[in-house]
Order: C-alpha cells, then structure tokens, then sequence
C-alpha cells in the first residue's frame, strides 16, 4: 500500500540523492586506487588481451569490476567465462596474423551450445597483498615474457 | 598527558569547520572543560570573527611560534566563559610560517593546562592541514551531504589513516531533512555507507547559523536552534557521553505523515 503510494505521488522515482551515492561510489573506488576509469580499461583490454591468447573465452560475458570492502581494502575481480568446447590452436598462439581470426572463433563460438566453465580470478590491492591470491576452477597462467608485443590488440 | 588535541578538518573549503570549531568550543566550555581553540589557517583568519572576538587580538600564532609573545600573552578569553581561549591566526603570514612540530610544541605545553585543545584546520591537504594534523588525538572530519564535499572528506580521510592519526569521526553538517525526504540529498545513511566513519554529529540546515556568525555569538548559545543543539551534542559526545542522535524529522508533511499512519510507524 505503502509502495503503491509512493508511486502514485511519484516518490518511488530515484532521486538525485540516489544519483549521487552511485556517483561517489565510482569515483571513490578510483580515487582510492589512484588508477582512473579510463586508465583501468585500457588495463582491463590489455588483461583480456593476454588471456585470448591461451583461452577462448565468451568475450560479451567478460566482467572484470573493482571492488571495494572499505577504503583499504581494494580487490580486482574477474570473471572470465571460457568456453570448453574449443581451445586456441597453436597456431593461432604464435602466429601473429592468425590472431584476428581466433578472435573471430570467439565470437562465433557464443552460439547458445556452447559450454562455458567460469574462471574467477581475484587480485587483492597491491599494498596490502603482494602475492596475488587466485581462486577458480580454471584460472589463467601468467604469460611468458616475450609475449608482451602481442598484449595489445 | 593532559589535554586532548582534537582537529577538526575537511579537505574542502566552506563546508563549515570553523562554525564546528567554534561551536564545539563553547558547549565543551559551558560542560565545564578548560578548552583553548586554535586557528590554524594562516593567512585567512576566521574563527575570531565567528567567535566575536576580533577585536581583542594583540598577538597571533605566529607570533608564538616565532617567540614574539608568549603563550598566555596571545591567548584570548572569551567573554563569556573564564575557560575558553583562542589562539588566532596570523592574517600577514602564510601557512610556512608555522611546521608540523611547531604545533606539538605548541599543544603540549597547552596539554598541562586545559582538558581540549580544538584546532581550526585550514582547506585543503597542504601545509596547513599538516600543521593541524600533527598533534591530534582525534580528528573530526566535517563534511556536507553533496558530492564533491563527501569526496574530499575522503581522501583527507586517507591522509589522516595513511598519518595514523585514523580513523576519525564524521560531522555531517547543513544536512536539510526536506531535501533527504524528497530522495533528492544524500542522507546521513548515505554518507556513513561511502565513507564508513563513525559519525559523531549531524547537523541539520539552520539558518540561525548565518545570523550567529553575522553577530558573533556561536548558534550552540541560541537554545532555539536546531543546529545549536546538535553542535552540543556533539560536544557531548566528545567528551564520552553516550547521546542519541536528535531526530531532526519533526514535522513530516502530509504525504509522510499518510505513510507512516500506514506502515504502522
């Protein structure tokens, strides 16, 4: 009843109040950080570069978020759905040019059967641990060192 | 140890440190502590005019600080309270004028004498902010309900745990329970979500706050004022009392008071 009044006179409607709290939440969790948005997209494109590389993985499910316990406590939190029913050849691993057309598999293999395992990965804030901790089932391998010119796509 | 230094700070500017300040100053005073307030903001000399006693200035914190008074020379009394001091800023100096361990000095030879040492912190994470930092015991952060005041009450929140002098207590000043109601300001709720402080006051809009500055009497000595006593509870629960929070939604309009009939409330 309650509710149905609050419609009724329109109060139901997010206010800027509302508005504000998302606002400040954003901005908050980079400033905390210290890493602005665009700044952490650009990390999250590189991140999701290297994983492709050894993974096919559902690219439209990808959600890498920061969250935020309080001020202090900052952690990365990915998840990367894989598809199973296919892996990167080794051929589309090393060689540069096939790459945009692993790229395109990716795409096509969202088809509806499709089997998708989650890879969770969890990386706490920098100062507080060192060793990022991994959890998942299947989490991804850091990539050797000469792979870093093909990090950017 | 004496005393305790509590600072009161907020990173931005307007948000209403000095009414705090000064306000905190006479209720700590009309409980009965020995309460000296500092202006630390150097340069832009404030809390004698909200306190109303511009006229009595002869010496300044600089003035200490670089050996030309002594302590008790630029300490002023207030009119109304044979306990409660102020040590002014400096208005010709800037903030370099005064450091960090100046103001330990400072306060701890003031510790033996009085129970609250209150420091008026300049705006901004700088030198001023420093100086004002230092000796605290406790900081008390005020902020108002809007974006970007919450903002820097969050990182000189940072500035302040990063100093170990966290983690701080929260005044949410100019708070207007109409605004709140209406969904369109952010609430105390809100505020204590994102920041996650402990809040110590808040502080509803009164504009018996304008006309106490206007005139130099602090609103904490108007008894008509909603924000008057609600800075009093403040002091309240500085000094360790366990004080409920006022319930600032006294006159609820029509549609709330319908609301509430039916939720029962």
């Amino acid at each position: 009843m309650t509710n149905l009044l609050s419609r009724l006179f329109g109060r139901a409607k997010k206010g800027s109040g509302a508005t504000a709290k998302d606002r400040l939440r954003f901005v908050l969790q980079h400033d905390r950080i210290n890493l602005p948005p665009e700044r952490m997209e650009e990390m999250k494109r590189e991140i999701l570069a290297v994983i492709v590389k050894y993974l096919v993985v559902d690219q439209d499910r990808v959600e890498i978020d920061l969250e935020q316990r309080d001020r202090r406590h900052s952690k990365l939190v990915a998840e990367i759905p894989i598809v199973n029913s296919t892996t990167v050849d080794a051929r589309a691993v090393n060689d540069p040019d096939a790459k945009a057309d692993g790229a395109g598999a990716n795409g096509a293999s969202n088809g509806a059967d499709a089997e998708a395992a989650d890879a969770e990965t969890s990386v706490e804030d920098q100062d507080r641990a060192p060793a990022a901790p991994v959890e998942g089932e299947q989490a991804a391998e850091p990539g050797d060192g000469d792979d870093d010119k093909d990090a950017k796509t | 140890m004496g005393g305790k230094v509590v600072t009161i700070s907020s990173g931005k500017g307007g948000v209403g440190k000095t009414t705090a300040t000064a306000n905190l100053g006479i209720s700590l005073a009309s409980l009965g502590k020995r309460v000296v307030v500092i202006d630390a903001d150097i340069g832009l000399r404030n809390l004698d005019v909200i306190m109303g006693l511009e006229n009595r200035i002869v010496y300044d914190l600089v003035d200490i600080v670089e050996g030309r008074s002594k302590l008790r020379q630029a300490m002023i009394k207030h009119k109304k309270f044979n306990d409660l001091f102020l040590i002014p800023a400096a208005q010709t100096r800037d903030k370099m004028a005064v450091s960090p361990d100046d103001m330990v000095k400072l306060t701890d030879e003031l510790r033996a004498d009085f129970d609250y040492i209150l420091i008026d912190s300049p705006a901004g994470i700088e030198r001023g902010f420093r100086n004002a930092l230092e000796p605290a015991d406790e900081v008390l952060i005020v902020t108002n309900p809007e974006v970007s005041a919450v903002r820097d009450a969050d990182r000189i929140i940072g500035l302040i745990e990063a100093a170990d002098k966290g983690p701080g207590k929260l005044i949410i000043n100019r708070l207007k329970t109409d605004m709140v109601r209406k969904g369109e300001m952010l609430s105390s709720d809100d505020v204590f979500d994102i920041l996650g402080l402990t809040i110590i006051g808040i502080i509803p809009e009164d504009e018996l706050v304008l006309s106490a500055s206007n005139s130099g009497v602090p609103v904490t000595l108007n008894l008509q004022s909603k924000a008057g006593m609600a800075f009093s509870n403040v002091a309240r629960r500085v000094i360790g009392e366990d004080v409920p929070f006022m319930n600032l939604d006294e006159n609820p309009g029509i549609f709330q008071r319908l609301v509430r009939l039916l939720d029962g409330r």
